[in-house]
């Protein structure tokens, strides 16, 4: 609805009203071909700024370091200016004028601190405080509320306010939002943050403005969820406590929290976070901002699963004995385990990587394998082998950087669902398809993508058709300056999935060839959903599951492995389980060795565009867990085969000689050699199976249970099930 | 006893200190969230009639490609003239229609107290209560009102003939009092007239809208004309000889 033609208009046209309406992006300032235009001088508390035309006062104020307070602006959503509290003083003005939307003019003298603009300030607050209540002491949000906060720095010392009449304040019902978002909406100021929010990124239309006046409310006006995957970035936006995280309720306050600088790992996007905990265990879980990888947002099943990390651990080391796990001392698990991989012949002790085994683990078990004359180590979920493999990196990376989606202006999604298998990838899109005039098409099941887009249809055949030409996609193509292809990681574990890598491949070199993209705009690009497939890809991780079953190995190791891995297909093998949650891996393991979970050791993940991050331990690790590589290195000092590092420095010496990228954290090593991929890309045979593609995560409902932490997590229990429930009314 | 003078020192103490003055909360009757009912419910379906279905065409026309959305509150108004109020069906309707999510049309279709989103009688009856009504006596208009058709302010009489609102401003303070019947006003109110009019429309006739009292024919003055008396010039007045 956002999307019309006036705002099309707007945001092509350069002028000063396109600051005004559109987002501010630094990244896209730079990325537009348009020329410098003349600076504008103005006086912000007499000192001097140089603005382009366009930039608000309060943005230009920011520039010189003064901060002028307000509630319902936020730089990443649409200009609302309901709030007042960002009034200033502009000489020679009659009113004071909000600064929040007003474009500057040359030569204003600007007084950001004058006894007009005090006033003003404390009248607003004023009026904001008479219809607020005065319950912070039982507020989830203090110590963090901007009104506190401002009520402090810019109210008045004392009140006016006295219900002589004893009428009580301003009452407002609160709405049921779902079981993540608890709402007190009497707190509410109207600055209309989570509304402008659901409709602008979130994309979906449900939150409003009902009545008018002193009647006004913030809802849904009839019962329903926020049925959304991004929902829980309404809470950090909502600058009180009307919105706030109802697992966090009446839990901790921030201040005597811990903060601890992290990665989440519930998907392939890495999105940067702050894990908030407090005498060893994990309170909540917060975004950090990242302009290249999560902005400032944070999808709900890395914000609210962490409740699973606490449930269904494994504690303490299991062995199989009479056919059941029974808890054992860490001594005789490991000798245990040391006394499966005794005498080995060749290829006979394999390992299979979960969707959450960081680099360390990753390669300490290489290394381990690779000693005992293995190289039987693979992902669960599969990636091809044909064609460039996991020799080079462009085979496999989101090759264009997730920061560039949005500047894209055709996309092409192949057998992926982007909403719920990257969430923060799929909000890049929707802000290129808001302000970018993007278009997007899908090859798949039809999906709600919170955006229009439209579906090609379900057949692998169409990326032929459109690799030959004759498909009526390839005029949009034609015309597109920065096209791109996004492969889902999840349709290529298909059994012709190497032929649509290849296929996929070929249509990426036509369209190269077609269209004159920068040189480094990158065409294709690969969609993974685990956190820890392109580090295993990486160092190595490269043979198929199904080479493994072959194998008949007499020891496997399950690092954290749960899903697509049968009993049955590892009949003869002493399975080892290196993970942190009792789930599928574990049941069938023969010896458990219980891990840390994210939150609970210092480890490396690389993104789905090939981003090297670092997770800090925040707390230590349950019972008698202990980090995933240390375990290996212990094991494999008992089994006679010691790996040459003793700690974490050690090691990544080791990963650095593997995998120099991977310790370069922060940053993106370019990925190269896309020719070289084209080319062996052509040595893939085989052809397409007539299965039309489909797509695992269809509807929300299946977005919130993933992994062994989601599944063991009560909240996600219970937002799948009230999910389900909307949808049957 | 005590305890009332004890308080009337208290707020005597208190207004001594402070300058205040308050005044009683005025809220709106209408409830600004919905609540299924079994006559108003999400799942209930609203249809426009032929007609009206002609009629939206030529009001969309109006509107250029992209905002569409502009008929909105046209067609609220038009489902509600259809249903006699909006039902959230209606809304549902309007926002299918429009291609817009349904909260927008909420929005505005709980901003606008003319849209009546509970059933209404018959005859609506709004009532002026504003200044000049007010000092032209409307309370004892409203309270006739009340009386004859045995109904109070924000609800429907049993019959489900009359609904009675008590409103701001119409537009009409020169023919003070005012009360509006549906599309009609009725002007220059006394309560015998009130009781008359509304008898009339018991018997389901119309009794001819505009002012009531005088022979005045709208709002001119009701002493006859005080300007604009002589004689209307002929065409060519104070017109350049050569045209």
């Amino acid at each position: 609805m956002l999307r019309l033609p006036l705002f099309r208009a707007i945001s092509r046209s350069n002028g000063r009203l396109t600051s005004a309406v559109c987002f501010h992006n630094s990244a896209a300032n730079q990325q537009q071909p348009q020329q410098q235009p003349e600076l504008i001088e103005l006086f912000i508390d007499d000192k001097p700024v140089q603005v382009p035309p366009g930039t608000t006062v309060l943005k230009a104020a920011a520039m010189v370091g003064v901060e002028i307070p307000r509630f319902c602006y936020h730089e990443r959503l649409a200009i609302a200016g309901n709030c007042r509290m960002c009034l200033v003083e502009i000489e020679k003005q009659v009113k004071p004028v909000a600064a929040c939307a007003m474009p500057v003019m040359k030569g204003w003298r600007v007084k950001t601190n004058s006894a007009l603009t005090r006033k003003a300030r404390e009248g607003v607050m004023e009026f904001l405080l008479v219809n607020h209540p005065l319950d912070c002491p039982i507020c989830d949000q203090g110590g963090e509320c901007d009104l506190q906060d401002q009520s402090m720095a810019f109210g008045n010392d004392r009140s006016r306010f006295t219900d002589i009449n004893f009428s009580g304040k301003r009452a407002v019902e609160d709405k049921d939002l779902g079981p993540l978002i608890k709402t007190v909406m009497t707190r509410c100021i109207h600055c209309t943050r989570c509304i402008r929010f659901a409709s602008e990124v979130a994309g979906v239309d449900d939150l409003g403005t009902t009545g008018r006046g002193n009647e006004m409310q913030v809802g849904t006006y009839v019962e329903k969820l926020f049925m959304s995957e991004v929902s829980g970035n309404i809470i950090d936006l909502c600058p009180v406590g009307a919105l706030t995280s109802k697992p966090y309720a009446f839990v901790a306050r921030p201040w005597e929290n811990h903060r601890t600088d992290s990665i989440d790992v519930h998907d392939a996007v890495g999105s940067n976070i702050v894990v908030s905990h407090r005498t060893g265990e994990v309170l909540r879980i917060l975004p950090r901002v990242n302009e290249d990888v999560n902005e400032e947002w944070l999808a709900d099943k890395a914000r609210f699963s962490y409740d699973g990390l606490k449930r269904q651990r494994l504690i303490t080391p299991m062995l199989k004995i009479d056919g059941k796990l029974q808890n054992v001392e860490w001594e005789d698990a490991l000798v245990a385990a040391a006394r499966a991989l005794q005498d080995l012949p060749p290829n006979k002790c394999a390992a299979i990587a979960g969707c959450m085994a960081d680099a360390e683990v990753l390669v300490a078990v290489k290394d381990l394998v690779n000693t005992l004359d293995s190289e039987l180590l693979t992902t669960e979920q599969e990636f091809p082998k044909s064609g460039a493999g996991v020799d080079l990196r462009s085979n496999y990376l989101l090759n264009n950087k997730i920061a560039n989606v949005e500047h894209a202006d055709v996309i092409l999604l192949i057998g992926t669902n982007p909403r719920f298998e990257a969430p923060l990838v799929n909000t890049r899109i929707r802000k290129g398809y808001l302000h970018r005039e993007q278009n997007v098409a899908v090859i798949g099941p039809k999906l709600d993508l919170t955006y229009d887009h439209e579906n090609l249809g379900q057949s692998p055949d169409i990326i032929s058709q459109i690799k030959s030409g004759s498909h009526p996609f390839c005029e949009v193509l034609k015309n597109a300056k920065k096209p791109m292809i996004i492969l889902g990681a999840d349709v290529l574990t298909r059994k012709d999935g190497d032929k649509i890598l290849a296929e996929t491949q070929s249509l990426c070199k036509n369209i190269e060839k077609t269209v004159k993209t920068d040189a480094d705009w990158k065409v294709f690009n690969i969609l993974h959903t685990n956190a820890s497939q392109v580090t295993a890809l990486d160092v190595g991780y490269a043979a198929s599951l199904e080479e493994v079953k072959k194998a008949k190995p007499s020891v496997l190791f399950l690092l954290g492995a749960d899903e697509n891995i049968k009993k049955e297909d590892f009949g003869e093998s002493c399975i080892i389980y290196v993970g942190s949650h009792g789930d599928n891996g574990a049941q069938i393991a023969d010896i458990v060795l219980p891990g840390a979970a994210y939150t609970e050791k210092t480890a490396t993940y690389v993104n789905m565009e090939g981003r090297a991050q670092l997770t800090n331990a925040a707390i230590t690790p349950p019972g008698m867990a202990r980090p995933d590589w240390k375990i290996i290195r212990a094991l494999s000092e008992i089994a006679g085969h010691r790996l040459p590092y003793d700690d974490l420095h050690e090691l990544r010496d080791r990963i650095a000689e593997i995998a120099p990228h991977l310790v370069n954290y922060g940053e993106v090593e370019p990925s190269n050699f896309l020719k070289q991929v084209y080319e062996l890309a052509k040595t893939t045979q085989g052809s397409f199976l007539p299965d039309p593609i489909d797509i695992k995560q269809k509807s929300l409902d299946q977005f919130f249970m993933t992994n062994a932490i989601s599944r063991a997590s009560p909240t996600m229990a219970k937002c799948v099930q009230a999910v389900q429930k909307q949808k049957q009314v | 006893m005590f305890a009332l003078i004890g308080s009337v020192q208290r707020n005597l103490r208190f207004s001594s200190l402070r300058q205040l003055q308050t005044s009683s909360k005025h809220l709106s009757d209408a409830l600004f969230v919905h609540r299924d009912s079994e006559i108003d419910n999400t799942n209930s379906h609203f249809e426009f009639t032929e007609e009206n279905k002609k009629r939206i065409d030529s009001i969309l026309k109006i509107y250029p490609d992209g905002h569409k959305r502009g008929a909105m509150i046209p067609l609220l108004d038009l489902a509600q003239r259809q249903h006699g109020w909006l039902p959230i069906a209606a809304m549902h309707e309007v926002a299918s229609i429009l291609n817009v999510p349904n909260m927008r049309v909420y929005e505005v279709a709980t901003f606008y107290t003319m849209f009546n989103r509970r059933p209404m009688g018959k005859y609506h009856i709004q009532v002026c209560t504003c200044t000049p009504c007010w000092l032209r006596d409307s309370d004892s208009i409203l309270k006739t009102v009340c009386d004859v058709t045995n109904c109070t302010v924000g609800s429907n009489s049993a019959d489900n003939l009359f609904s009675i609102s008590e409103v701001e401003c119409l537009g009409a303070c020169a023919n003070a009092p005012m009360m509006q019947v549906n599309d009609d006003y009725y002007e220059d109110l006394t309560p015998e007239i009130t009781t008359s009019i509304i008898k009339a429309l018991m018997k389901g006739e119309r009794p001819p809208p505009g002012p009531q009292n005088c022979n005045r024919y709208a709002a001119e003055p009701i002493t006859g004309l005080t300007s604009l008396t002589s004689e209307v010039p002929d065409r060519s007045f104070r017109v350049r000889p050569d045209l």
